[in-house]
């Protein structure tokens, strides 16, 4: 099967999904080519010249920075030129704004966080999760020649070592785009704790059910020597700072104790802090997800283990 | 002013899981429904910018059986004007959805079409891109703020680590909308029993398309090493957090 990689990058750096696409793309390539859509894709090309990756192709386009219309159209391209049967982009905001958009106009395959992959003869099967990551379903493609799958970030190592890929250029026509990049802002600066730093983190979820209860957890996380930090919810609700937040959209966190009370464990929560050192969960969820990357874990109410742990400290 | 907002009633799992005969699919005896949760926000946010507006109307569409209406009408429950439901008692994937909804968008000419940026269930991430990809409207995925201009908006997409990316997008456009972007109302009894009154236009699907994806079975995943449970009542777990704490920091 021939994969064609759509490289992410942003501001000049490619980013982690792509070299991890490339040890995707190993469990099923023969020929793996890496697309990389730049105003000048040469300065990106070296960053995906590794093992693995055949040909890089140059699709060089005016706009400075990401920008969906661009990639979508770019992207119809190079796979009418060059007719792959696998495309893979990360599961990520920038794919998002244009894969689902380009499977559906050309009647592609398409699943989306996809976490594994393999061959069955001629079929091309990929492994994700429904249901709140509760159960998992392996997909097949029996409708379409020709597939395009959104990879989970952190799925896949990153490929490493030299790469010997040709390169080649992909011409492309782009018109007007209609959805301009004006400006990147920085939010949640340093006004806050830098959880990135922290040793042990006491992280709190929706689990905490109001906004009065969080106060409880700074003072016992205080008590314990750790540093607060919190799941995605808190902070839509205004609870706490985004400077607090642990996931794929705030921040990714490895500290050597990463304690998890009331967190089911969203897929994008554990991008964010599943390679830390040891992590404990306490959920009332038997099946909560978080319990898949948690090194100890309990099914217990979390007002009463901390209730406990007060005592303790 | 117009603002059309694509809606899912989702499928929670609780504890326990049995699947279909066939293996594809959980039975559905073991589902509970309820409104996607990032739709209430979406919904919140075509009522707010109608309101400024002064005038217009904000319009529920959704693809799904005849209890999908119980998520449709909470969004008429927060001051939806109408709802469209597109028939479907089958599972679709994520792209015959769009198919479903596309049709409805072109029948409506919206000046804005919302969707969630991904449905608690399935997290595809992908209805609101696939629409705007099958009618060739303009699209910003993942959005945390919107300021509407003439014939244009300025949005916030919101990118991994804490980074915004500010993006003049044209208008009419597909926006799909990220939690936290407001404060969803809630809707007040009064409210919810207007609601029954309001219209939801049924209307049958047209040519949906090929399947983009077929589940070829459906299971638990293995637990793997998985962790290590702790036993015992909330004081000896506490006592086990507070050994494994002092021995991993050391």
């Amino acid at each position: 099967m021939s994969v064609l990689i759509v490289a992410e990058h942003r501001r000049g750096k490619v980013r982690p999904i792509t070299l991890e696409m490339v040890s995707a793309a190993k469990e099923l390539g023969d020929e793996t080519a890496v697309a990389v859509i730049a105003k000048d894709p040469a300065a990106i090309a070296d960053q995906v010249d590794v093992e693995g990756v055949n040909e890089i192709l140059y699709v060089k386009v005016d706009a400075e920075g990401f920008e969906n219309d661009v990639y979508r159209e770019a992207l119809e391209q190079v796979i009418s030129d060059r007719s792959p049967h696998v495309v893979l982009v990360g599961f990520s905001i920038d794919s998002m704004g244009f894969a689902p958009a380009l499977a559906a106009k050309l009647g592609l395959g398409f699943a989306s966080d996809v976490f594994a992959l393999r061959r069955d003869g001629d079929d091309l099967v990929a492994e994700r999760s429904f249901y709140g990551s509760k159960v998992n379903a392996e997909l097949d493609f029996p409708n379409t020649e020709r597939v395009l799958l959104m990879i989970r970030p952190t799925a896949w190592p990153p490929a490493e070592g030299d790469g010997a890929a040709v390169s080649a250029e992909v011409d492309v026509t782009i018109s007007a785009s209609r959805a301009r990049h004006v400006d990147f802002q920085e939010v949640a600066a340093s006004e806050d704790v830098d959880i990135t730093g922290a040793d042990f983190l006491l992280s709190v979820g929706r689990g905490v059910g109001e906004k009065e209860n969080v106060g409880q957890f700074e003072e016992l996380a205080d008590k314990m020597g750790a540093t607060l930090s919190v799941s995605r919810p808190l902070v839509d609700q205004g609870w706490m700072p985004s400077s607090r937040q642990v996931g794929q959209s705030g921040k990714t966190v490895k500290p050597k104790v990463y304690l998890a009370l009331g967190i089911s464990g969203a897929v994008q929560h554990l991008a964010g802090m599943k390679t830390s050192g040891t992590i404990i969960a306490i959920n009332t969820d038997p099946e909560a997800a978080i319990f898949n990357v948690a090194h100890y874990g309990a099914v217990a109410d979390l007002f009463e283990v901390a209730e406990e742990l007060e005592k303790l400290y | 002013m117009k603002v059309l907002v694509a809606v899912k009633q989702v499928a929670i799992l609780g504890d326990e899981v049995e699947f279909t005969e066939d293996d594809r699919d959980v039975d559905p005896d073991y589902l509970d429904y309820a409104l996607n949760e990032w739709d209430s926000y979406a919904t919140e946010e075509a009522l707010r910018l109608v309101e400024a507006a002064g005038s217009g109307e904000v319009v529920v569409i959704s693809v799904g059986d005849e209890d999908a209406e119980d998520s449709m009408r909470r969004c008429l429950a927060m001051g939806a004007d109408r709802g469209i439901r597109v028939e479907s008692v089958r599972t679709l994937d994520p792209i015959q959805v769009a198919r479903a909804l596309a049709e409805v968008v072109r029948s409506e000419s919206p000046d804005l079409v919302f969707a969630g940026v991904q449905s608690s269930d399935s997290v595809q991430a992908a209805t609101g891109g696939a629409l705007a990809g099958l009618l060739d409207m303009p699209l910003v995925a993942v959005v945390t703020k919107i300021e509407l201009g003439d014939g244009k908006a300025t949005v916030n997409r919101e990118l991994e680590g804490g980074l915004v990316d500010v993006v003049e997008v044209d208008t009419p456009a597909v926006i799909t909308i990220q939690t936290g972007i407001n404060e969803p109302r809630y809707a007040t009894l009064r409210a919810i029993k207007q609601a029954e009154d309001k219209e939801i236009d049924v209307r049958q699907p047209g040519d949906l398309g090929p399947q983009a994806q077929r589940v070829r079975r459906m299971f638990v995943p293995p637990k793997g090493e998985g962790a290590e449970m702790l036993d015992g009542g909330a004081a000896e777990v506490a006592q086990r957090i507070k050994e494994l704490v002092e021995e991993k920091m050391a």
